[in-house]
């Protein structure tokens, strides 16, 4: 392991005082890629209306979640936390028959030291519906970093040796297999493994995959590869308590990002990579008009998501000069070649590095907005209408997250997000002032 | 345990924050876990606010799990001090907060005395109250705070006005088109030749609240917020107050009646009936229209109403008296307030409703089948599912709900803004009535048909297996564009590959 880049990068922390959402909206995105899933938020009437507003039109399309709201009687212990959630089990198990049950804890349940991971397995043998508990709450953890509680605890459900079906399938040589880990929509998941394919690379399977019973066999010496920036305890579990091997690669988002992950992948399997520079070069082709808005521009990540690095160094490429990475949580081992990337691609544009503020603070971030008055902040939902009313241009980061940005077909998405207010301004230069807002309350 | 998918009503810090945020210069500090400023999310989109919500978080981690708060509420509380100046700083528990039980009196006690701005500690009980009364509660905690300051300076406001004069007691933030409502509100008291004293919490500043008993007398439009502080400025100034919504023509005509007693009993004589007379002819449109022949069609139609007390209740009273319509049942998710909206309806619908549980709600529209339903933004769902029309009359709503055109539906005005609601809902749900019977007018099948380019092009399996993986929405101009493209570079076959190059290629 490499700690190269600390010595250029700078790396601040400040009061994690910022906006970001709770960790149990991973719900929203892991139950429709999880087909059978059935995810239970044990919480309070606080968590549902998060999810209730986050969620918006999806609440109406009958979810497969719901919340297990906690009452008072659950919270001075009158009540019993097994016998309570097997009554809502069972009603779940008989109007739903979910394949798996997830249990997803949160701020309430790590308070009242509710022990989910200690009812679980006998809950999950008396009503014979597999339960899982991620514990993805506002306490430990920012946003996305919920779908990595979760993938990591299914990582320890991943079967170990294949079924005798299944054994005639596996190739004979036990070569050492590679398994991506990361939530992604299926066509992403498509569209990847078209390009590894590509290259000769078998995907062994996907974590987390289409149905809980279709979950990866996950053998000693396999090989994992993570898609997303915020994955680090899933590799870590899976390092640890699965003995695979991790793949360090920064992350396939954008055609730079795509590139390096795939010929990474192949030096690890030992193939040539092939037509890959040609591949990268005739996207960013594809890409030029979107190219001409932004060189030159800055950009401002106030940080909530996670995606803040690959973005910021995707974007670098794109000729944009990124003045702030804000971001919630650093692993910088996890991301070590995304960061070692992100350096090589500033000094290749000869642009300075830019700070990474680690649990910034949104306060001061405005101020330092003010100051630098950047061509665009990637942002929250809380201060974009505000600064969009003081004349400067914002993208909602949680876009980011629900948009399909990885691998080379996806690239223009990201830039399709990246330029909307730019191109939107633009044409509404006939109108608009620069500030909506009275002088007395620039601020 | 409760198995919950929805709820009408939100968690109690929401109340308090759209109290606190409502009023000018006051700041309010969540002491919350990460995520759980969600309200600045909500406030910034629905309202399309241009300022930053005044609301911020005393963020609870692990650290605070293991040693407690110690000093950082305080340093949070000091700091807003200093870099916001706010009036006021009010300090709001969660429900996370409120298991910790952690002392937070005795922070605000401690924070205010290096503070130049006032601190409170909002009373509510997270396991207790909803977002409602919270909201109720915290209203009257602040007026309260200040009439006690005001009254130990010896500034408290106490001779009242020369004119008649009136305080307005509950307009919000994030209120179902509250800010439209005081627009007629305001207009109704300036007819009725009464001033406004003060609009309450409404961009309200907290300095001003010493001279609220200088009113004649308090209205409160909406019951879910605004009765506890009229209650409480009753019992210590003998101010009366007026909670009777002034929505649909008779609730108007009440509430001008009531109005007409309570100066009467101050001993200003003024006779409105002329005023109520001539608006009912000729400025309200609403008692015109349920009389003219189109609305005769209206006769025996059924309906349904769920919501708020306030709105429901109104609701109700407007279908079956003003509109001649058969209201099957009326029903309330202020489960708090039962009692009062029973006794409002019960004389109007063939049943009462009272649940909080969107599921009892949606069986129930399904059993009874009404010919219209006037609810919030979850019967508009039911509606869609069900095919029955829906007019949206109370909150909790959507972004769409916060139009940016005058629509109230206090007042004068609200009746013809509500009689508009109520009959375009009976229209379309008649026009596709007749549609239906006659065979419809679906012409989307030919009019793709001659659309799409002539299929010399086929797709592969995959590709085609992929295609179908795309929204519906999309997928029809998807395909066509993924077809121009193959034309255009001389593909015969729609291959995956094809497909993510013409995805890469297109519009480039």
């Amino acid at each position: 392991m490499t700690f190269s880049t600390e010595e250029n990068i700078t790396f601040e922390c400040e009061t994690g005082n910022y906006h970001t959402f709770c960790p149990i909206s991973c719900v929203s995105w892991l139950y429709q890629k999880i087909e059978d899933s059935f995810f239970l938020v044990i919480g309070t009437k606080t968590c549902g209306y998060f999810l209730q507003n986050a969620m918006g039109v999806m609440i109406f399309a009958e979810p497969r979640y719901a919340m297990a709201e906690l009452e008072e009687g659950d919270i001075s212990a009158q009540l019993n936390d097994y016998e309570e959630l097997k009554r809502l089990c069972l009603q779940i198990k008989k109007d739903r028959k979910p394949g798996v049950i997830f249990w997803i804890g949160t701020c309430t349940t790590e308070i009242i030291k509710m022990d989910l991971e200690g009812i679980a397995p006998k809950l999950e043998a008396d009503i014979d519906v597999p339960i899982i508990v991620a514990r993805a709450n506002g306490l430990d953890y920012a946003f996305t970093q919920g779908e990595d509680t979760v993938l990591a605890a299914m990582a320890h459900r991943c079967p170990e040796n294949p079924s005798i079906n299944q054994q005639k399938a596996v190739s004979k040589n036990n070569q050492p297999g590679l398994i991506i880990f990361g939530s992604l929509p299926d066509p992403v998941v498509q569209q990847l493994s078209h390009e590894l394919q590509k290259h000769n690379i078998k995907i062994k399977g996907w974590l987390p995959s289409n149905r809980y019973t279709e979950l990866p066999i996950i053998q000693t010496n396999d090989y994992v590869i993570g898609v997303n920036p915020f994955l680090s305890r899933t590799a870590t579990t899976l390092m640890r308590r699965r003995k695979t091997k991790l793949i360090s690669a920064p992350f396939p988002i954008g055609p730079d990002g795509t590139r390096a992950w795939i010929e990474k992948i192949c030096t690890v399997f030992n193939t040539k990579a092939s037509g890959l520079q040609d591949r990268e070069n005739q996207i960013w082709d594809n890409l030029e008009e979107y190219l001409k808005l932004i060189r030159g521009k800055s950009v401002f990540f106030m940080g909530d998501n996670l995606l803040e690095i690959s973005l910021a160094r995707f974007l670098t490429r794109c000729g944009m000069i990124v003045y702030e990475i804000g971001i919630p949580y650093m692993d910088k081992r996890y991301q070590s070649a995304e960061l070692n990337l992100l350096r090589d691609t500033c000094t290749k544009m000869n642009v300075k590095m830019p700070k990474i503020v680690e649990k910034p603070d949104n306060y001061n971030q405005l101020d330092r907005i003010r100051d630098l008055q950047p061509d665009l902040v990637i942002t929250g939902m809380a201060h974009a209408n505000p600064l969009e009313a003081r004349g400067i241009n914002t993208k909602w980061s949680v876009e980011f997250t629900f948009a399909q940005i990885h691998g080379f077909t996806n690239s223009k998405d990201i830039l399709e997000l990246v330029t909307r207010p730019l191109r939107r301004n633009n044409k509404l230069k006939d109108i608009t002032s620069d500030t909506y807002v009275k002088s007395e309350s620039k601020r | 345990m409760k198995l919950a998918y929805w709820m009408y009503a939100g968690p109690a810090h929401i109340g308090t924050l759209r109290i606190a945020s409502s009023f000018k210069n006051v700041h309010a500090i969540m002491h919350a876990p990460l995520g759980d400023d969600y309200f600045n999310v909500m406030r910034s989109m629905l309202e399309r606010e241009r300022d930053f919500t005044p609301v911020t978080a005393s963020i609870v981690d692990r650290h605070v799990l293991a040693r407690g708060s110690q000093e950082k509420v305080i340093n949070n509380i000091t700091r807003k001090d200093k870099e916001e100046n706010p009036d006021l700083l009010l300090l709001t528990p969660t429900c996370t907060s409120s298991i910790l039980q952690e002392d937070l009196q005795n922070f605000v006690q401690r924070a205010s005395i290096e503070t130049s701005s006032d601190v409170i500690l909002a009373d509510v009980n997270h396991y207790r109250v909803n977002e409602l009364q919270a909201s109720d509660r915290t209203l009257q905690q602040i007026v309260a705070f200040y009439i006690n300051k005001a009254r130990k300076k010896e500034v408290l406001g106490v001779n009242k006005t020369l004119r008649p004069s009136v305080n307005i007691l509950g307009v919000l933030s994030l209120g179902f088109h509250h800010q439209h409502d005081l627009v007629d509100l305001k207009r109704l008291f300036h007819d009725l030749d009464i001033d406004i004293n003060q609009v309450v919490p409404d961009n309200a500043s907290v300095n001003d609240l010493k001279d609220l008993p200088t009113a004649w007398f308090n209205f409160v439009p909406y019951r879910e917020a605004g009765l506890l502080t009229a209650q409480f400025l009753h019992d210590e100034f003998d101010m009366p107050y007026i909670n009777v919504t002034p929505m649909g023509l008779l609730n108007i005509s009440e509430v001008v009646r009531k109005i007409q007693g309570t100066l009467s009993k101050l001993d200003c004589y003024r006779d409105y009936s002329n005023y109520l007379k001539l608006q009912t002819q000729y400025v309200s449109q609403a008692a015109w229209f349920s009389r003219s022949i189109d609305c005769q069609n209206l006769t025996g139609k059924t309906a349904i109403v769920f919501g708020d007390a306030t709105h429901a209740a109104a609701m109700t009273k407007i279908l079956s008296k003003e509109m001649g319509i058969h209201v099957l049942w009326s029903g309330t998710y202020c489960t708090h307030d039962s009692d009062w909206f029973r006794m409002q309806v019960q004389e109007l619908c063939d049943k009462v409703v009272i649940t909080d549980d969107h599921n009892v709600v949606g069986d129930l529209i399904a059993k009874t089948e009404p010919n219209a339903i006037f609810g919030t933004q979850m019967e508009r769902h039911i509606g869609k599912r069900l095919n029955i029309p829906c007019g949206v009359i109370s909150s909790p709503v959507h972004i769409q709900n916060f139009p940016l055109s005058y629509k109230p539906f206090l007042g004068y005005e609200g009746t013809n803004q509500i009689a508009d609601l109520i009959y375009n809902s009976f229209t379309l749900g008649m026009e596709d009535h007749l549609l239906d019977l006659f065979g419809g007018h679906d012409t989307t099948e030919s009019l793709t048909n001659t659309l799409s380019s002539t299929n010399v092009i086929s797709w592969s399996t995959e590709a085609m297996k992929e295609l179908s993986k795309i929204p519906g929405f999309v997928r029809g101009k998807v395909k066509r564009n993924t077809e121009k493209y193959a034309l255009s570079s001389n593909y015969n076959v729609i291959s995956l590959e094809v497909l993510y190059e013409a995805k890469e290629k297109a519009n480039s």
